[in-house]
């Protein structure tokens, strides 16, 4: 036990290491919110009056709404009075090339590993880095515009796509849908646009940065992903936060529309400040991502690499409603030191043959609790719908805990459903056996869990796949249960 | 009728509730509870798929308790099933009745709660953890304490026999506390006989201590009539190397829910719960299990199964806590499930809840149909459909009917299950 708790403290002792926080200048909105508030990001943004009136009954629609307590997280209240609700790094022109943007904000993601310059450009992504709460650069636009494709940010969408906005917006996810969502869509800073035409399948990922820099300022993005018929589109979204000592909430937004025939997968690696080892600080990440299958044949992959935030609560989710339409969720997600996770799935089946897949890996260390919560509905007219779901839990040290709440509710006598969890925690054997062979206890650790967890980074792109090995061997250094 | 909100049927429920003077902390707790929390809405996460406060406004009138009706020997002897050799408590209503019941066996102790007054009644199964123990709290009139003494082995089963009509009043509320000291063995039988077709609420609590080294086996026959709403909340505290086994088959009933705790509380325990519900017309049946696994080295199975045809709705939740100190606990649970309808409906919701690393638990859970190929193989061999349907059925039941303990109860408890597998479904 003894060594346990030495190679524990060990893995607590970890600080976080994209710690840091780059003073720029923000235009910031005064802290709290009211209908005052929207108007002012509004007018900001210089939306136009339907987007106004839409953020509006959203708001007015939260008021009536109360925050959920049914997750399996405990944290103090936010005072959501006390957030500023915009924010955005000071530039005096908009940038047309690189060459434009502050060389702080660049320097920024040299130092997270993403670079917004030719070594990325070779590499071929489309980085739409968003640093808090504006886009600041886009690349690849003329390759994609040429196809057709539409990767911009939201309020450049606002401006130059307003019928699609207008027609998509709130189309997946309600104003109305949730608590988080309903501010979500009354106080949206901006987010990611993306448009796939009908029958171009997207020649390179598309991928996201999300940043939170300015303190106190809570980030709520939107992203709205359209996959007209026929087409294909992978989109990577990725997380980093500098530490800090005041909890911030994030509350996005993400939906997406796949049309007949269509393809999207939406991967996310998720590391922000977790809190350190106190349980002190951290991430409130409250998410709603929700995609539709709405035509036949249409498919919605969400694959997630979850090892950040102070409190998680998010839950993916596809609605199938086209006929032979599919929907797939593979997440691995860590705790350690107090970080709780809640986070999980839901799979509507409503079209006749849909099928779902859920695989879910929950690592939980330290003090931590790991919960998956997850949904399989399958409605009265899917008949031959199909789910499997797995959700594995490993426990390293005593501490921590691993939940299971999945609910199946089944109407259709010709669906096949099945779930099945285990929860376990690393074999002694299974150490022993790569000691014997001249691997190292940590080494091992990372081996079986890497292993553990194969089944999810495998559905990861290439990029992307590097990166969240990184982290996992990152964050479960020297933990042995 | 007018809806009734949540308040309203409680305070109706009270207006109309008896008022005994035996163990008052005990009902003023039920009382003050009730008061407050009233009884399950919908929005209530445990109560999320029984809408039974909703089911209880639209189905009975009448609030009261209801009262004694008229037993004897003959109607019992008629219910008895057949090689039953025991001990057998006869219940009229809820209310003990001594006299048409028979005990020979040494070692075990009957008696009414309202002559021992046992201390201990409401210690296993708190008035606070479901609005239905509170309730039974109020209006249960007398019940029955039985006590079997330690290093018996009592090799005859005891069977309680329920005998439930709404008569001036459509509730009845049964109360059972048994306490099984150390090394004993003992196995209980229980069956429930609706006397017509009139709607009532039985609302039975039982509470088992089950000592140290000790071994208990309780098997139970639910089937009352196709209006009758029945809530039963079973507890049992499980102690040091002592096991216990509960075997439910539910078969009819309007609304039936279950709440079946175990509470692991010392090593070596092992808590053992098997379950088979098969469903028709309009019945809803939810079984609500919860395992509490509190220290190192104690083990927990659990096996559901669930035929559902017509309009019937199953839920199943299952809980598994595994505390911190519980290192060493192995938990396996598993929940299959077969709709024979589109109109019928399963919701289930396998939880676990780990707060210890050196654990193996599992569960599984599935809802599907019949495998076409093993339909086509007995069909090859001349089998009509239905009897190949209703034969793969009995095998899929029959999993769980293996576990009921005592021979012929599970004869008379299989006779049913084939007739009903080949007649209804």
């Amino acid at each position: 036990m003894s060594k346990d708790n030495q190679i524990l403290e060990e893995f607590t002792s970890k600080e976080y290491e994209h710690g840091w926080s780059v003073n720029l200048e923000a235009d910031e909105a005064p802290a709290g919110l009211d209908e005052g508030i929207i108007r002012w990001i509004s007018a900001k943004k210089e939306e136009p009056e339907w987007l106004l009136e839409w953020r509006l009954k959203a708001f007015r629609n939260w008021l009536t709404m109360i925050e959920p307590e049914w997750a399996n997280v405990r944290y103090p209240k936010i005072n959501l009075q006390s957030l500023k609700y915009y924010s955005a790094p000071k530039q005096k022109n908009k940038p047309k090339n690189l060459d434009e943007i502050d060389p702080e904000l660049l320097q920024i993601y040299e130092r997270l590993g993403i670079s917004l310059n030719e070594q990325k450009r070779l590499q071929g992504i489309a980085v739409d880095a968003v640093l808090d709460s504006v886009s600041v650069g886009t690349t690849f636009k003329a390759t994609l515009s040429k196809l057709g494709i539409i990767f911009c940010s939201f309020s450049e969408a606002v401006k130059e796509h307003p019928e699609l906005v207008k027609k998509y917006l709130g189309s997946v996810v309600p104003i109305n849908d949730n608590y988080y969502a309903a501010l979500n869509s009354a106080v949206f800073s901006d987010g990611s646009f993306c448009y796939i035409p009908s029958g171009v399948r997207c020649p390179m990922e598309l991928s996201t940065y999300f940043r939170i820099n300015a303190a106190n300022t809570g980030q709520f993005e939107r992203t709205l992903i359209i996959a007209e018929e026929g087409s294909y589109v992978s989109y990577l979204e990725g997380c980093t936060a500098p530490q800090r000592d005041e909890n911030q909430l994030h509350a996005a937004v993400v939906e997406i529309y796949a049309a007949k025939n269509a393809e999207v997968k939406y991967s996310t690696v998720q590391n922000w400040f977790p809190g350190d080892k106190e349980g002190k600080g951290g991430i409130y990440n409250f998410v709603t991502k929700r995609g539709i299958c709405a035509g036949d044949h249409s498919k919605i992959s969400w694959t997630q690499v979850e090892t950040g935030s102070a409190v998680t609560w998010k839950y993916p989710s596809c609605i199938l409603k086209g006929d032979y339409s599919v929907g797939e969720f593979y997440s691995v997600a860590v705790t350690n030191n107090y970080q709780q996770a809640d986070t999980g799935t839901k799979m509507i089946h409503i079209g006749k043959n849909t099928r779902s897949r859920i695989v879910s890996k929950g690592i939980s260390a330290g003090h931590s609790q790991n919960s998956y919560r997850g949904q399989v509905q399958v409605m009265k007219r899917a008949t031959n719908s199909r789910n499997f779901s797995q959700c594995d839990s490993l426990l390293m040290g005593s501490k921590c805990g691993a939940h299971t709440f999945p609910y199946i509710d089944i109407q259709n006598s010709s669906a096949q459903v099945e779930h099945e969890a285990t929860t376990s925690k690393i074999g002694e054997d299974q150490l022993f056996y790569c000691n014997q062979r001249g691997i190292s206890t940590e080494d091992a650790v990372a081996l079986i869990v890497n292993g553990y967890a194969k089944e999810v980074l495998n559905q990861l792109p290439m990029e992307f796949a590097v990166e969240a090995q990184k982290l996992l061997a990152l964050t479960l250094e020297g933990s042995v249960g | 009728m007018t809806t009734l909100t949540k308040n309203k049927i409680s305070e109706l429920i009270l207006n109309q509730a008896p008022s005994f003077n035996s163990f008052p902390q005990l009902r003023e707790k039920g009382r003050t509870i009730t008061l407050g929390n009233g009884l399950p809405a919908s929005k209530d996460e445990e109560y999320k798929f029984t809408s039974i406060s909703k089911k209880l406004e639209q189905t009975l009138d009448n609030f009261s308790l209801s009262k004694k009706t008229v037993l004897d020997l003959n109607l019992i002897q008629s219910h008895l099933f057949e090689g039953f050799d025991g001990d057998l408590l006869v219940f009229n209503n809820g209310n003990y009745e001594k006299s048409l019941s028979s005990v020979n066996q040494t070692g075990i102790e009957v008696s009414s709660l309202n002559d021992s007054m046992p201390v201990s009644l409401g210690t296993i199964a708190k008035t606070e953890k479901d609005p239905f123990i509170s309730l039974n709290n109020i209006y249960f009139e007398d019940g029955i304490f039985i006590k079997v003494k330690k290093n018996h082995k009592i090799d005859k089963p005891v069977f309680f026999l329920f005998f439930n009509k709404a008569n001036q009043g459509q509730v009845i509320s049964p109360r059972i506390l048994i306490e099984v000291e150390e090394n004993a063995e003992v196995s209980f039988l229980e069956n429930t006989i609706s006397l017509d077709e009139s709607p009532y609420l039985c609302n039975v609590v039982t509470e088992i201590k089950v000592g140290q080294n000790a071994h208990v086996h309780y098997n139970r026959h639910q089937s009352e009539n196709r209006n009758s709403i029945v809530v039963n909340n079973f507890e049992t505290d499980i102690h040091r190397d002592a096991t216990f086994t509960s075997v439910v088959i539910s078969l009819s009933g309007d609304m039936v829910r279950n709440n079946l705790t175990l509470n692991l509380l010392d090593s070596g325990c092992e808590g053992n719960m098997y379950g088979l519900y098969l469903l028709n017309g309009k019945t809803h049946v939810d079984n609500h299990t919860n395992v509490d696994h509190t220290k190192p080295h104690s083990e927990s199975n659990e096996l559901y199964k669930g035929i559902l045809a017509d309009n019937s709705r199953g839920v199943f939740n299952g809980k598994i806590f595994v505390r911190q100190d519980a290192q060493k606990t192995n938990a396996f649970q598993q929940n299959n499930n077969i709709l024979l309808s589109d109109d019928a409906t399963v919701n289930t919701k396998p939880q676990l809840e780990i707060w210890a690393d050196d654990v193996k638990c599992s569960h599984g859970c599935t809802t599907g149909q019949l495998d076409e190929e093993a339909l086509f193989y007995l069909r090859a061999r001349g089998l009509s459909k239905d009897q190949a349907k209703g034969m793969l059925l009995f095998a899929f039941a029959g999993e769980v009917l293996e576990h009921v303990s005592d021979e012929s109860f599970k004869k008379y408890l299989t006779d049913i299950v084939q007739e009903r597998l080949g007649s209804n479904f």
